[in-house]
């Protein structure tokens, strides 16, 4: 394998990743503001239907809008879904996990019955854009900066909400409402306005996700093409420390193990390709097993003294304290 | 709450529970409309699909039996407080297991066909046993432990269909030879329902209901699922309950997959598993986790989705428009299902901030773990 | 500032949490707001503080009405409250809990809030790092913090809530110091919400004191002690005599046990305690009682040192193993350690059962827990769910739980929260408990209640026994010293 090849491998990881790095993102804000929408996978599902089909008839209607307004259909729909879950859990006091994973079901009905007439079809697309100057850079440039938009989009975005989630204020009510409710309204917070606030923010941004697939990386729609991404998403927040650079790192991992399956394949014909496609899911347990045991907190306590407190930043894998939990105002 | 009801309360309280259904109804009318289809000849076509000649008909009992036999298993998961996503892992397993006795052994029917059943349970609670562990040792949450294992099991069986397992003609990724006929379950008639089955799945139906009501382990389980620590201070063991618990459903699970791969088929298939797992745990869900509710939604099931398939046929649908007529009405039952709710929303609408309400409504096992989603 | 309160109502259901109460404070003063567990003095301030709207009556700030629509809200009026478990966010570095909540745009100023927090924490003589994580704190220095936060956001009128629970007495010190120089020095109206008498007649001006929702007094201080007790009892409590009785064998024994935790350190506890013994273990929260209780209960194992039980040696053993030897552990949280709110009655009795069947016997079980009901005066029928009941009955039912006989009953702070009557009532279960040959080890933040009750007393400070007193050869106030590590 030369140099370019090397290159277009790693470009096309990137690319992979990029819809899962949204994904988790959103995700992220969600459950960092105290709610779990288990509903991802449907709700990508039926985004990325809804922003293909959308985004195919506004081509008609308008040529070239197709993209945007197709996204844009698909952040509605992803809002959609996870304000039903803020509102089964917050307003009538539902479980969470039981109404997002309807959802991921009926998502994937949805999604199929209302896409049928347009399977396999080819549609509008996400331009590639190549920045200019950086992505001459050598070996780096092409991967990272001459990227179809939607990848700029999430660099972008990773960096954004870490700023966002801790250097701003806003960023410290989300992450008090999931963390300590009652205190976060003794300091003038509306816990629940916050909360449904951003699980729709979330759920745009899923929505987005998915809408990625259809409209980038993988290119028009049939049935259940990105089945079980959204499953993936909500495991890489897990192991990613509900952090977002941590987040992107694991999207990123996850998005190379599709690749790096189909590499080892052509290198080892002999083995099956059964075993290859375990990986990913070997990986899912492999990575949740070592991040949620207290091989961690072991590792931390040994650690000498003025390393301690980096290295619990870096590894703290905490769920948000008040995750999944219901706050009522006294 | 008064107790004092107006009877006007009392008729909301009685035909509440028909909202979710109505709610449903509407909701697949008006996507018929959208696309131009008559709602009255699809639900016509729909209810032809699943009644309309004898063959049908037996054709959802064959289906509702291994949905049954998975929703039953779920009872007990859901008592514990857990949520095995993993069941459809579970039914491949078992399934796995069965085929594995069915072309290795060839002994005299009624022996063949017990060792076939005692695999596909064993296969399946193994499979249960290993989320189980995960949870207890590793704490995986059984969502992504289920999520994987599932995933895992469904490359295997291809494995095995395109592999060790290959029809002599080659691997074509359909399914294994079909199976020596003395394997199978016996059918009735041409049908692939089998009598068997469903006494099997009364036993097992009358195992768990003996287990969850009447048993200590049973009350184990339920004091496990409502607070796990204050049950641990009670002498409940969350480990050994939870690997019981699964296990015993796992074994349930197994047993659906080996009806399924024993009648439903004659062989290993692809998709074997149907997508039951998925569906037993809303049949749960829409019977809000009441025994006694349960065979009578999953035959509802069966038959929606049964009929579906025709309707795809005949009027060029999506059977997933089945699924959807299924799933808007669990997701009705979750959001609006219990009567109490009405007083949430009345409540919240007055203003009424005095009193902060009590407990929930409908009490979703595995509520309280939600937060240990890690 | 200048603060009224008047004719506040509070109401949960029948209980009158407040009613009907008045108070007239002004700036410059510090106020004692004493009263039994249960008062209603907690209500009165979160009522003051915004934390909960009143049922009725007025609140005036320098005579003028105000209604506070939340906590900030009330802070930004110059009402702000310390509560004992304060109001900040464990995973949080010093610096962004001290900032959350502030006006001024989107993006954190972290170096004005360094000024702040520097400026500030000098001034009152703490010392905090402003990039340190809350969770690395201990209550006396979160305390701080808080009490900064509160300062920097306007507050005129400070209200502390039981502030001295849980930290050290030279913490307690500084904070006394820094609240006089508040009141004193700067004007502000300060309230000490009490229920420690030495504390009120140390630090304040005047108190005023509640007792069963209302007002029943108020007096300048200093004041002589009798005239404060008389006002929050009604009279002096009379010490029950307590019939001799003689002990038996030694039941449970530690020896140098060492049990290491994240937070604190069990260090070379010794102590034994016999059959019919009733041992009280005092001391600041954070000590090491609970510690000790849950490694006697099997709950956390020890890492040097050993257990005995009855001569036999139980130091790895686990909390089932040791349940079955006839141990039992009754925490504090009710419906969050012991009970499960969803469940019968019935079906605790049966779960609760040492021995049982395969199969439940649910009209006997139904039957035993009328019994234990009625025998301990549960209000409640078999049928009833756990969270249906009052505190003071889930507390009675977690000790119809317990089965006979026990050799050793350890409790976390068994009459907390519960009213004079109901206490009462569980100290005389646990007597008969002891005449039946059961040790009892019980840790309490009631002092009076560790000398009233106990034989023995074992003081426990930063993870070791400071020393065992006798209960009828100490007072309230050496046991204070004890405590705060005195020795």
């Amino acid at each position: 394998m030369n140099e370019a090849e090397l290159i277009r491998i790693l470009s096309s990881i990137i690319l992979q990743s990029a819809p899962l790095i949204i994904a988790v993102s959103g995700e992220i804000i969600t459950e960092r503001a105290g709610i779990v929408n288990l509903s991802l996978d449907g709700t990508m599902l039926m985004a990325a239907m809804t922003g293909f089909v959308i985004g195919l008839k506004a081509d008609e209607a308008y040529p070239g809008s197709g993209v945007w307004i197709g996204f844009l259909a698909a952040a509605a729909v992803g809002a959609l879904f996870a304000f039903i879950v803020a509102f089964g859990s917050i307003r009538l006091r539902q479980s969470q996990v039981a109404i997002g994973f309807v959802l991921t079901l009926l998502g994937d009905d949805l999604s199929a019955f209302l896409g049928q007439n347009y399977t396999r079809m080819p549609g509008p697309l996400v331009v590639r854009k190549g920045i200019p100057l950086l992505q001459d850079i050598p070996v780096l440039g092409p991967i990272f900066f001459d990227q179809s938009i939607v990848v700029y989009f999430a660099f972008a975005l990773v960096i954004f909400l870490w700023w966002f989630l801790n250097r701003t204020q806003p960023g410290l009510k989300l992450r008090s409402a999931g963390e300590r409710p009652e205190a976060a309204f003794a300091r003038g917070v509306d816990v629940n306005r916050v909360r449904y606030l951003y699980t729709i923010a979330g759920g745009a941004l899923v929505g987005i996700a998915g809408a990625t697939y259809s409209l980038d990386v993988k290119l028009g729609w049939s049935d259940g093409h990105i089945r079980g991404f959204g499953w993936i998403a909500l495991a890489i927040v897990i192991f990613g420390g509900w952090a977002p650079i941590r987040g992107m790192v694991g999207a990123i991992l996850f998005g190379a193990t599709k690749t790096l399956a189909s590499i080892l394949q052509r290198s080892f014909p002999e083995v099956s390709v059964v075993a290859f496609n375990t990986l990913p899911w070997l990986l899912m347990i492999l990575v949740l097993l070592v991040s949620s045991s207290s091989l961690t907190e072991r590792l931390i306590a040994i650690a000498p003294g003025p390393l301690r407190r980096p290295l619990n930043r870096f590894l703290r894998v905490a769920p948000p304290l008040a995750l999944g939990t219901r706050f009522e105002e006294t | 709450m008064s107790s004092e009801r107006t009877s006007a309360q009392k008729w909301m309280t009685l035909g509440w529970p028909l909202v979710p259904v109505i709610a449903a109804i509407l909701f697949t009318t008006a996507l018929l409309v959208l696309f131009g289809a008559s709602p009255v000849e699809s639900f016509t076509a729909m209810w032809r699909g699943a009644f309309g000649d004898q063959s049908k008909t037996l054709s959802v009992l064959a289906f509702w039996i291994p949905l049954m036999l998975a929703s039953a298993g779920l009872l007990v998961t859901f008592t514990a407080g857990l949520w095995n996503i993993g069941i459809e892992g579970q039914i491949v397993m078992g399934a796995i297991g069965a085929s594995w006795i069915a072309l290795t052994v060839q002994l005299p029917a009624p022996l063949q066909i017990t060792l076939e059943l005692v695999a596909a349970m064993a296969a399946g609670a193994l499979w249960a046993a290993l989320s189980a562990f995960l949870k207890t040792r590793g704490r995986v949450h059984e969502i992504f432990s289920g999520l994987a294992l599932n995933n895992l099991a469904i490359i295997f069986t291809n494995y095995l269909i395109s592999g060790p397992w290959q029809p002599p003609e080659g691997g074509t990724f359909r399914g294994t030879a079909p199976f020596d006929p003395d394997a199978l379950l016996p059918l009735f008639g041409e049908s692939r329902f089998s009598p068997l089955s469903l006494l099997i799945t009364v036993v097992a139906f009358v195992l768990v209901f003996v287990a969850l009501r009447g048993t200590f382990w049973g009350l184990k389980l339920k004091a496990l699922g409502k607070n796990a620590y204050s049950a641990f201070l009670l002498g409940v063991s969350s480990e050994r309950e939870t690997v019981l618990a699964m296990m015993f459903c796992g074994a349930l699970a197994g047993l659906g997959g080996a009806v399924r791969v024993l009648s439903w088929f004659d062989s290993l298939r692809q998709s074997i598993s149907g997508g039951i797992g998925f569906l037993a745990l809303l049949v749960v869900m829409l019977a809000t986790y009441r025994i006694v509710l349960v065979p009578f939604i999953a035959f509802f099931f069966s038959a929606v989705l049964n009929g579906s398939i025709t309707l795809q046929l005949r009027t060029q649908l999506h059977s997933s428009l089945g699924g959807i007529l299924t799933g808007v009405m669990v997701l009705f039952v979750l959001l609006f299902g219990d009567p109490r709710v009405l007083d949430i929303i009345r409540r919240k609408a007055k203003g009424d901030d005095d009193k902060t309400p009590e407990t929930t409504t409908v009490e979703h096992p595995a509520d309280t773990t939600v937060g240990d989603i890690l | 500032m200048r603060v009224e309160l008047r004719q506040i109502r509070k109401y949960f259901g029948p209980v009158k949490a407040n009613d009907g109460i008045s108070l007239d404070l002004e700036g410059g003063k510090i106020f004692g707001l004493l009263g039994e567990n249960g008062a209603g003095k907690s209500t009165l301030m979160k009522i003051l503080s915004g934390y909960q709207p009143a049922d009725s009556g007025t609140i005036l700030l320098e005579n003028e009405p105000v209604v506070f629509e939340s906590p900030a809200g009330a802070l930004d009026a110059g009402v702000g409250m310390l509560y004992q478990d304060p109001h900040d966010f464990p995973p949080f570095r010093v610096i962004d809990s001290y900032l959350l909540g502030r006006d001024g745009g989107i993006s954190l100023n972290y170096r004005q809030a360094r000024r702040e927090l520097a400026t500030l924490s000098s001034r009152y003589e703490f010392e905090i790092d402003p990039t340190a994580y809350i969770d690395t704190l201990s209550m006396g220095e979160r305390q701080q913090l808080e009490l900064i936060r509160l300062l920097a956001g306007g507050a005129e009128v400070l209200i502390l809530d039981e502030p001295t629970t849980g930290i050290s007495a030279e913490q307690k010190e500084l904070l006394f110091e820094s609240m006089r120089r508040l009141a004193h020095e700067e004007g502000k109206t300060l309230i000490l919400v009490s229920h420690k008498l030495e504390e009120v007649q140390e630090l304040c001006d005047h108190a005023y004191v509640l007792r069963r929702g209302q007002l029943v007094g108020e007096t300048e201080i200093p004041c002589p002690t009798e005239k404060l007790v008389q006002m929050m009892f009604g009279q002096v409590p009379e010490r029950s005599p307590r019939p001799p009785f003689t002990l038996g064998e030694t039941v449970l024994e530690a020896r140098d046990l060492r049990v290491r935790t994240y937070r604190l350190s069990l260090e070379n506890v010794s102590l034994q305690v016999q059959a019919g013994e009733v041992l009280g273990l005092a001391g600041l929260e954070g000590s090491g009682q609970r510690l000790f209780l849950q490694t006697c209960a099997g709950l956390i194992n020890p890492d040097e040192g050993d257990i005995f039980l009855k001569d036999k040696k139980v130091g790895g053993w686990s909390y089932h193993q040791m349940q079955q030897a006839g141990t039992a552990y009754v925490s504090a949280g009710r419906l969050e350690a012991g009970l499960v709110a969803g469940l019968s009655l019935t079906e605790h009795v049966v779960l609760a059962q040492p021995e049982h069947d395969f199969m439940i016997d649910w009209e006997n079980a139904r039957a035993d827990t009328g019994q234990r009901i009625a025998h301990y005066q549960v209000i409640g029928r078999p049928d009833s769910t756990a969270g249906e009941l009052s505190g003071g009955n889930q507390q009675r039912f977690l000790f119809a739980l317990l089965n006979h006989p026990l050799n050793l009953l350890l409790l976390e702070h068994p009459t907390r929260g519960l009213d004079i009557r109901s206490a009462n009532w569980i100290w005389e279960l646990l007597y008969e408990r002891r005449q039946e040959g059961s040790a009892v080890v019980f840790m309490s933040a009631d002092l009076d209640e560790v000398i009233e009750r106990s034989d023995r007393i074992a003081v426990f400070f930063g993870g070791r026994i400071l020393r065992i007193v006798n209960a009828s050869e100490t007072n309230v106030e050496e046991l204070g010293h004890l405590i705060g590590g005195e020795a």
